[in-house]
């Protein structure tokens, strides 16, 4: 029935071949086009695939989970290693989010990257991380979900260093393949020793626990083998895994590549940095959820305080950001631990098949959040693209006043602001509240500290509007090149980015304070039944208030031509500023620990041994070698007569032995 | 009545002379000579040790014969190498084939 | 006594001859040289009474092979003909002295402490008729074995010298 979904995954692949291959012969239109229309039919047949899935019938009152495609790759005994596609409610939604967005940038990249060198390539390797995304979330095993998790990795290697000619992109790219690498080593071993105590790398334990159907005896009774081996092997496993994926989802101490992956094109920061690949993490963590919650439930609580922390700590550091992405990326951040706290806080309370209530909101809201955000994220970085194209620089400073000339922009960025501020009728709102609402649940101290968090979130969110759209306007900047609004192709993303998230804000919000079905939490919920999300009055007013207020004390203090109340805090506080704006010291951190700490302490040695023993000892063997052949080199010189002269000499000293002898 | 120690010390003394030869010249052909020699000083120690040791066997007369005949058969085929080896390096000297290659 | 004197002299005539040959400069006097000494060798196998074989060492090699020699030094040789001397580094000469003097003194340690007992024989030939059973026979002590042998291996050597002789093609 879902035979066709293989072409979701096989036209990104198809045509990052064509375009790899063929590309630098084609004009860049020619290109351009492929890739955007092969993405175009990926997105029609996603949605195609989302229909037909959601309007299916449910049994028992779950959505079945489809397996179209598994075939066997490598077959060793019990364990082995599939290919395939897995339908299941997450994996559908993350579909549309995947293809709407990778859709609306690469139309956008049309305006954005018009005329660049290497605009074929740029969409080749667009294609390529759309195929790999692709494959990540439609993955039926852990393992393909490594493989597909490190072609992302690759992925945004690539397109992070996609100005190579700048030195800061290389650094970057490095920088982000080697931490998020040395995360998923974690990801690696967790998996392996996954394998070796439970004999397999399936997702189906997804169908005995949380789908409530078919379930697998062999996996069912490998896991309590397992358990029965040692209790804390699967909470091992589980959170090694979760450091593969707070490398993926840049969660703190990890979270250090982010910022840094913004000196690529602005477009790839939004498919990539904002919305897919670093949600990655959440979304490994929503695949393994059923082992979390019957497995590991003390394990959350790293899940949990991990995520408060990044929220806060990125927050924080958003809030004295001069730099947009930069600010965009830390508040991305910080958003992404709204997931994770969201899937943390999703305890167990739950016996046998049947989770309660408070189980589903949390799990619920994490995946609702992760929809949302993807969306007003991905806008905003789309809309921050339009600014530096017609600026020419991410500093805020040569900014301000900008609305005048940018409406479509102001607008568009205005509405994500809003979302992401959690103000109702804007989807941000909604995701949100459910957040908070499962914290407050988990436990207040937890609620209130997102609260803040979320109070922070709106906060910088208008202190980067007003730093942008209002303020002082840099004349001197502006005088010798006066901004513009983006082409159409760069606007019409941000538009249509912008519709789904009033939409889904609108009839959420409505929909959430009157308790109506059909909403999110109908599709995408932890145990796949039908979950009507409804709001907390309380919470949500709350909630509402302290985002509108933070809002107002932004408005206060930013949008002035003058900001005295601004430069009085930096006077005030110059050291935490300073910090602020360092980010903590938290790359210097790592610095230190790595050049420091282990290079000099562990790597220097190492290498001494290595240059010295291991390297000296093949040398002394290559030099004995080289010296004896030299010397016996003259024996073979191809002069028969001596050849004769060794041979009597021989025979003669045989001779001469035997006779002795 | 010749003792066949001294057949020995003939064939000895040819043998060596051969070697001699074979070492020391140069021309291809010359070597080739050299060797002749040396199979001949063979030759007369099968025949001497058959004729006086084991006068009532054959097997070192037709030993000699057939080192004969192969003796034929060996110049024969050096000497058609020694021409190719001429028609190629221009020379039929030892040293010319020393590598092996061209 | 008379096969003592014509040992002697064949015995001189063959050292001699062998010596000629190693050491002249002119390869023709070589070729030359060594026909002196397979005459020599076909001397001593009539000495020892052994009239086919010193007749098939003439007809074999004094008259086959030497002619095959001359042939090809008249092909090959052409510069050492026209007077150009062949040298012999002094080296050579003395590393191939060394290890032929080496040899044969080993060889004479040999002879020296191996004891032979040689037995007198009366002039007796070998008949020719027993010779020709033996070659062609296929009894204990008989040869067809080895004689076909060697006419399928001169066989070989006559194609494989034409093959390696003849003129490569020019395409």
């Amino acid at each position: 029935m879902f035979s066709y979904t293989i072409f979701i995954m096989l036209l990104p692949l198809l045509s990052f071949i064509v375009l790899g291959l063929a590309g630098m012969k084609m004009q860049h239109k020619v290109a351009g086009l492929i890739g955007t229309c092969s993405l175009g039919l990926v997105t029609i047949l996603s949605y195609l695939t989302a229909f037909q899935y959601f309007g299916m019938d449910r049994v028992d009152g779950v959505y079945q989970t489809f397996v179209p495609y598994n075939f066997t790759w490598l077959p060793l005994g019990n364990l082995h290693f599939d290919l395939g596609i897995l339908l299941d409610p997450i994996s559908v939604m993350m579909l549309i989010v995947i293809s709407t967005v990778s859709l609306m940038v690469h139309i956008y990249s049309f305006g954005y990257m018009h005329g660049e060198k290497g605009f074929q390539r740029y969409y080749a390797f667009l294609s390529l991380f759309t195929m790999s995304m692709l494959g990540l979330v439609l993955a039926t095993n852990i393992f393909q979900m490594y493989m597909f998790w490190e072609l992302v990795g690759v992925s945004s290697y690539l397109l992070i260093g996609f100005y190579y000619p700048l030195k800061p992109a290389i650094a970057a790219s490095k920088k982000a393949f080697i931490v998020t690498r040395f995360a998923d080593m974690f990801f690696l071993v967790g998996i392996l020793t996954f394998g070796y105590f439970v004999d397999s790398f399936s997702f189906s334990f997804a169908g005995d626990i949380v789908m409530g159907q078919g379930t697998t005896p062999f996996i069912e009774a490998n896991l309590t083998k397992a358990v029965a081996a040692g209790g804390f092997i699967i909470p091992t496993a589980l959170v090694l895994m979760f450091i593969g994926g707070a490398g993926k989802s840049a969660m703190f101490p990890l979270h250090i590549w982010l910022p840094d992956a913004m000196e690529g094109p602005t477009p790839v920061s939004a498919l990539i940095h904002a919305a897919t690949m670093v949600v990655a993490g959440v979304f490994q963590i929503a695949r393994m959820f059923p082992l979390w919650i019957e497995y590991a439930p003390q394990a959350m609580s790293i899940v949990v305080w991990v995520g408060v922390f990044t929220a806060f700590y990125a927050a924080a550091v958003a809030c004295a950001q001069s730099d947009i992405k930069r600010v965009l990326a830390f508040s991305t951040i910080s958003q992404i631990a709204f997931m994770m706290v969201a899937l943390g806080v999703s305890l167990p309370g739950h016996h046998g098949a049947v989770l309660d209530n408070h189980a589903q909101l949390g799990y619920m809201a994490g995946m609702f959040h992760l929809f949302t955000h993807a969306m007003f994220k991905a806008c905003l970085f789309l809309g921050a693209g339009c600014i530096i194209h017609a600026v020419h620089s991410n500093e805020m400073a040569l900014m301000g006043g900008l609305r005048k000339y940018m409406p479509i922009t102001h607008i568009t960025f205005l509405i994500s602001c809003l979302a992401i501020a959690g103000i109702p009728f804007f989807s941000g709102f909604s995701s949100k509240e459910e957040i908070i609402t499962a914290c407050m649940e988990y436990s207040p101290v937890v609620g209130w500290i997102m609260t803040g968090i979320a109070a922070m979130t709106a906060f910088y969110m208008f202190r980067l509007y007003y730093g942008i759209f209002w303020g002082t306007e840099n004349k001197e900047a502006h005088a010798h090149h006066t901004p513009h609004e983006a082409p159409l192709t760069m606007t019409i993303p941000l538009i249509v980015l912008c519709v789904i998230t009033v939409g889904v804000g609108v009839y959420t919000t409505i929909g959430g304070f009157a308790g109506w079905g059909g909403s999110f939490g109908s599709y995408v919920s932890a145990a796949g039944t039908d979950y009507t999300i409804h709001f907390n009055t309380q919470i949500a007013a709350t909630s509402t208030v302290i985002a509108i207020l933070s809002i107002c004390l932004a408005t206060y203090i930013y949008k002035g031509e003058q900001q005295p109340i601004a430069d009085r805090l930096y006077a005030t506080f110059p050291k935490l500023h300073r910090a602020a704006y360092k980010r903590f010291y938290q790359d210097e951190i790592w610095q230190y620990v790595t050049h420091r700490i282990i290079f000099r302490l562990v790597c220097t040695p190492i290498a001494w041994f290595d240059r010295h023993v291991v390297d000296g000892t093949f040398n002394f063997l290559a030099w004995g070698a080289n010296e004896g052949g030299e010397s016996i080199r003259s024996w073979q010189s191809g002069d028969v007569r001596q050849y004769a002269v060794w041979f009597i000499t021989g025979s003669v000293a045989l001779t001469l032995i035997l006779l002795c002898i | 009545m010749i003792p066949v120690e001294c057949y020995f010390a003939l064939s000895a003394l040819l043998f060596f002379i051969g070697v001699y030869g074979f070492t020391t010249r140069r021309n291809l052909i010359a070597m080739l000579i050299s060797v002749e020699l040396v199979l001949n000083a063979v030759d007369i120690n099968f025949a001497a040790i058959n004729r006086l040791l084991y006068p009532n066997g054959m097997e070192g007369m037709f030993m000699t014969l057939f080192v004969i005949g192969v003796a034929a058969a060996e110049s024969a085929v050096a000497i058609a190498i020694i021409i190719n080896v001429y028609r190629k390096f221009k020379s039929d000297s030892v040293e010319a084939i020393q590598n092996m290659k061209r | 006594m008379g096969n003592t004197v014509m040992f002697i002299i064949l015995a001189v005539f063959i050292i001699a001859s062998a010596l000629m040959c190693v050491t002249t400069t002119k390869i023709m006097r070589a070729a030359t040289f060594m026909l002196f000494v397979l005459f020599g060798v076909a001397g001593i196998y009539f000495l020892l009474d052994y009239t086919f074989l010193g007749a098939a060492q003439i007809s074999v090699y004094a008259g086959g092979v030497t002619m095959i020699y001359v042939f090809a030094i008249q092909l090959v040789s052409k510069r050492t003909l026209q007077g150009l001397e062949e040298r012999v580094k002094s080296s050579k000469m003395i590393t191939g002295a060394l290890a032929a003097l080496a040899g044969l003194v080993v060889v004479g340690l040999i002879l020296l402490k191996t004891g032979f007992y040689t037995q007198e024989i009366a002039g007796v030939e070998v008949p020719m008729k027993e010779i020709g059973t033996a070659l062609v026979g296929s009894g204990k002590y008989q040869y067809v074995l080895p004689f076909e042998f060697i006419s399928v291996f001169l066989l070989a050597c006559i194609i494989g010298g034409l093959v390696v002789a003849r003129k490569e093609d020019k395409a």
